[in-house]
Formats: structure tokens, sequence, C-alpha cells
């Protein structure tokens, strides 16, 4: 018989843990997938960051390393410089990256750090119980703009691929949802040129992943996608964003 | 073995790479940064990694990351800098990951300013960042001293897989003395075993910097205490210095030590007796080795370039069986040896009668 459809070697066997209709786990199942097919996972090493999306280390069977909120990716820079062969990536929501870590972000992209970076953007921070994310939509209520965040007192929302994109450093970013089958198929692609753009030492490469926050947003499982596509889309364009060809560039 | 005249900072530096250190992340600050500059030539050319960081916060975060990996591995900075670092501290003291923070100490509080000072002693021997943690602190007193104790820190920090901190100053940090590099004689160091270097064939490993399950955190505390106490019976370390017949004990740390023995050496000549307790490792302190002296010596005048800091370890000590004054000096200012000299004739003449904070 031929086997079809089976679970990613790379996804450690046990339920995730995630909120019912919350696309974390749709996500690692992605990269577990990538990771299996690109035979990469006896070199890979993962890091997490500080919130929901931590629990990746509990679901992927790679090694990992965890360090304090928004300190993923320079915890990753200082991995990747002591190993240079292996794979390393991160892990983060919107808070770690866009928020306490965008220093962080902005560095590793411009140097062109050899690592690929998740960036789930959920519009909220999850585990601390919904409160703004720089993520947040403009008019979106949430725990700490219980009347919609309001751009004169809040600003506005942060395209964070978009502002990596201008760093040299960088060398493929993409934004991906994971609503409907043919974006799933789209973002599989996605995570895999970022993890290629990282073998072939072309420079830094991130995937910022679109995802639902059921239990935050105070929606079910079915309206959050449909908030998500109608309102998160149109602000967070689905895309390439940056595909950079030739040498390398930045730091090796 | 050739003596080279050296600046602080650099032999500190150059220590750091014989120690093993392979990799450096770091961000300027005055007056350290001679250690970056130093490392960024020598790392690579002995295959190592030296990279600026973007922050003092990206910096503790990329040795966090380093470490893990099982390098030798050091941040350096001075107090605003170290304040920033603490969270990565913090981090790297409950994965107990080794690495080595050298603070070569400015005036502060705040930004301060760039002159000598041992302010931020408070911040190094009582943890500094949040939760119950410690790390190993050095306190050297001479060039010389940086590069033994920088020997010393690497191996420490392997040992005990924690941080180990180089308390310096400013003074220190930018003095010229003649050195000698030693080759570094480490004895026997535990397997790095638990390294993240990717799976391979094996079984996966993880670090992480929480335990959420309360009873877990508890158990690991109770095992980071343990490694604590054994640090104090195996690593507390001190000098002691001047005649039997001593009636005044000086104390102080760093710098200031240094001065102190000008001060027991000067005081003699007048008839001043004075005995030197130098606290070497300020974390673990030497509690039970400077209370015997004290008793010994019956008054004691503790010196520091702060307000008022390690003075409560010796009081601590001291438990109250005989007076602790104080001397201190502070925004970078050093204690002259005319000074403590003319305190310690006001002691001895029993003109000062309450244990004085200045
Ligand atoms: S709180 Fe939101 S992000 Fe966190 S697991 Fe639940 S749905 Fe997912």
């Amino acid at each position: 018989m031929r086997v079809v459809f089976e679970r990613p070697r790379t996804l450690i066997k046990k339920p995730f843990t995630y909120c019912p209709g919350c696309h974390h786990g749709l996500a690692q199942r992605l990269i577990a997938e990538v990771i299996d097919e690109l035979d990469i996972g006896a070199v890979t090493i993962g890091v997490g960051p500080i919130g929901c999306s931590v629990y990746i280390y509990e679901f992927l069977n790679v090694d990992f390393v965890v360090g304090g909120h928004g300190r993923a990716q320079a915890v990753a820079t200082g991995i990747k410089r002591a190993l240079p062969d292996r794979v390393v990536f991160s892990y983060q929501g919107d808070g770690d990256i866009g928020a306490i870590g965008t220093a962080e972000a902005i560095h590793v992209a411009n140097r062109g750090e050899l690592i690929t970076s998740f960036f789930i953007n959920n519009a909220v921070f999850g585990m601390t119980g919904g409160q703004m994310a720089p993520t947040t939509l403009l008019g979106q209520k949430t725990k700490t703009s219980p009347l919609g965040r309001d751009a004169k007192v809040h600003g506005f929302p942060l395209r964070l691929a978009e502002m990596l994109k201008v760093a040299e450093g960088s060398a493929y970013i993409a934004r991906v949802a994971l609503t409907q089958p043919h974006l799933i198929k789209q973002a599989r692609e996605c995570i895999k040129k970022a993890f290629l753009a990282q073998i072939e030492k072309k420079g830094f490469s991130l995937v910022e992943i679109l995802s639902p926050c059921p239990t935050n947003w105070g929606m079910t499982p079915e309206d959050a996608v449909k908030w998500l596509e109608e309102k998160m889309i149109p602000y967070f364009q689905l895309g390439e964003i940056k595909v950079k060809e030739g040498d390398f560039n930045g730091a090796s | 073995m050739e003596k080279i005249l050296m600046k602080g900072n650099e032999a500190l530096a150059e220590a750091a790479v014989r120690a093993g250190c392979r990799m450096y992340f770091g961000y300027p600050i005055t007056p350290q940064t001679e250690i970056s500059e130093y490392l960024s030539l020598r790392l690579p050319q002995v295959g190592g990694v030296f990279l600026q960081a973007e922050t003092e916060v990206a910096a503790i975060n990329m040795v966090y990351g380093a470490s893990a990996t099982g390098m030798r591995v050091m941040t350096s900075s001075s107090g605003p800098g170290i304040s920033l670092k603490q969270e990565g501290l913090s981090a790297l003291a409950i994965a107990e990951l080794p690495c080595v923070v050298v603070n070569m100490v400015r005036g502060g509080p705040g930004v301060g300013n760039i002159q000598p000072a041992q302010s931020d002693y408070f911040q190094a021997v009582k943890g500094g960042g949040h939760g119950d943690y410690k790390v190993i602190v050095l306190a050297p007193s001479s060039v010389q001293e940086l590069v033994d104790f920088t020997y010393r820190a690497f191996y420490l920090a392997d040992k005990y897989c924690n941080p180990v901190i180089i308390l310096g100053d400013g003074m220190l940090a930018q003095m010229m003395e003649p050195v000698i590099f030693a080759e570094p004689d480490f004895p026997p160091l535990p397997p790095k075993d638990w390294i993240i270097q990717g799976k391979g064939r094996g079984e996966r490993k993880f670090i992480v910097c929480f335990a959420l399950d309360p009873q877990k955190l508890e158990e690991l505390n109770l095992k980071l205490q343990r490694k604590y106490r054994l640090m104090e019976e195996q690593e507390t370390d001190f000098e002691v210095l001047g005649e039997d017949d001593a009636e005044l004990l000086l104390v102080g740390f760093g710098t200031v030590g240094r001065i102190l023995k000008t001060v027991v050496r000067e005081g003699k000549k007048e008839g001043i007796k004075c005995a030197l307790f130098r606290p070497i490792t300020l974390f673990p302190f030497p509690y039970g080795q400077l209370k015997e002296e004290a008793r010994r010596v019956g008054r004691v005048l503790v010196v520091e370039m702060n307000l008022g800091q390690m003075v409560e370890d010796v009081r601590l000590a001291v438990e109250g069986i005989v007076p602790v004054f104080f001397h201190g000096r502070t925004g970078g200012m050093i204690p002259k040896v005319e000074e403590i000299l003319e305190k310690a004739r006001q002691i001895l003449r029993n003109e000062v009668y309450h244990e004085s904070r200045f």
C-alpha cells in the first residue's frame, strides 16, 4: 500500500496543547514536514521564545534552546556563530519579535545572520491573555485597548516583514496564512525556501505566519478564520516580500 | 617567564583567549572598551568569533546561545551595561550555563561617570537580576590578578556550569603593569554532556530557562542552592596581611585592597598597627574567616569606593562582636592613603565613637 499521509518524523507523538482553532499546531507541523523533506532533523537547532509559541520545543523532535522574552534571535545568533554548519531557526510570536525583540529582529536581518525566523502573527499577546500587540489592527479591541486600537494613542499595526525587507542582509521574506488548503501549500513552500536561503548561505530568512487566536479574539474557531481573512490579510498582505538572488553578502 | 607591560583591559582579554575563550559578544562602554577592541583582532587569529552586538541585552543572550553549544564565551561591560545584562544573567543561572562576565565598574548611579568605583558590589554579589540565584564574583586588585582571575573565572564557570563575574573597576582596567602569562592549568572538569549541537543520531536535548511546574521549579531552585553551598565550601578566597599585634583590621576589596596595603605599611612607620583582610571572592564571601580575624584584632575599618555596600557583609560576618567602622568615597574619587590613616588614628584614639558610615 502506498502511504499518502503520515505524521512527520520530526513531530513528536503527542497531542498539541494549543486552544481549539489555534494555528500554532498547523504551523509547527509544516515546519516539521519541511525539516523531514530537507532531511535536516539531525543538524537543526530550534530556538524558542516566551509566549504561546514557546511550546514548540515540546512538539518538534530537534534540539532546542529557549532564552528570555524577545531574545530568540540573539540566542540563535550565538548558536549559529558557534556552529555555522547547523541549521538554526527561531519561532516567535508578535510580542516577542515585534515588540520586545525588535532590536534583535532588525539586526539579525541587517547582519544577514544565517538563521531562519518563523513569526506567528495573531495580532494579540496570547499567553498573557489578549493584550494589544504591535500587530493589533486599528479598531481592534484587546484587553489593553478596550475601546479599540486608536492610531493617535497606540500608533499603527507594525508590518515587520516589510521593515526587514529593506535590510541588506535579509535574503528571503514571506508572509503566509493557513486558512485554506492552497494557502497551506504555499506556506509549506515558503518555509522550505526560507530554510534553503539559510542552507545556501544567502542571508537571513523570515516567514510571517498569520494565525488566529480564537481564545483572545473571543470568537469561535470558524469566525476567527473569517476575521483573519477579512481583516488581517488586507492589511498584512500575503506573498513573497523579498527573494534575493545571487551571492550572499552578509554574515558568514 | 617573560614579563610584559600591559593595560588591564588588554591583559584580561589576552588571558581570556589563553583560557580557551573562543567567543565574545559585547557592546562598547567606557572604561572597558579595550577588551572588545583587543578581542576583535585577537579572536579571529585563533579561529574564534568576535561580534559587536546591537545592545547589551542582545550581547548577553548571544552569550547564552553560544554557551549552550559548549563554547567558552565571555562578555564585558561597565555598570549601566551590566544592568542591561541582568535579564540574561538570570537566565544563564537557571539554565546552568557557564560564561564569564567582566564589569569594569564606573561611577553610578544612572550613567554616573566613567571614573573608577565599587558601587556595583550589591548588584554583583546579591544576584543582580530577578530570582534566587548567585554568580561567583572575583575581585582582582592588580593587572596580574586580572590575568590570573580570568583563568580562574573560566575554570570555575565550567566547573559549576554558572556565570562568573570579574568585578574590576576603571582604575584596574586602564592601568599598565608588568604581567606574566602562565600556562592555564585547569584541574579536570566535568564533561559537557548537556551541550546542544543538533541531535545527530542520538536523542534530542533542550535547554530552557524556566520550569512551569511549581514543584519542579522549587526542586530546581534547591538544586541551585546546593551548588552555591558547594561554591562556599570550595571556592572562598581571601588575603590576610599584617602583624599579629595589629589593633585595627582594614577590610577592602579590589583597588581598595591594594591601597590598604600601603596604609598598613605607612601606618607601621608611625606605630599604627593595622592588618589587612582582602576578600578575593565576593561571592562566596569569606564570612567565617573574616569573623576570626576581626575577633583576633578587635576593631574593623571597612574602606570602599562606594557609600557602604560590602560593609553590610562585614557586619554580618562579625555578628556584632567587634565595632565596624566605615570609610567610603564615591563618584570616581579614590580614597587616599593619608585620609584612611587619619581615620585609623581617630578610631585608635577612640575619637570615633559611633560605627560611622563615612
Ligand atoms: S491563547 Fe491564542 S495563541 Fe495561545 S494557544 Fe490559545 S489560541 Fe493559540
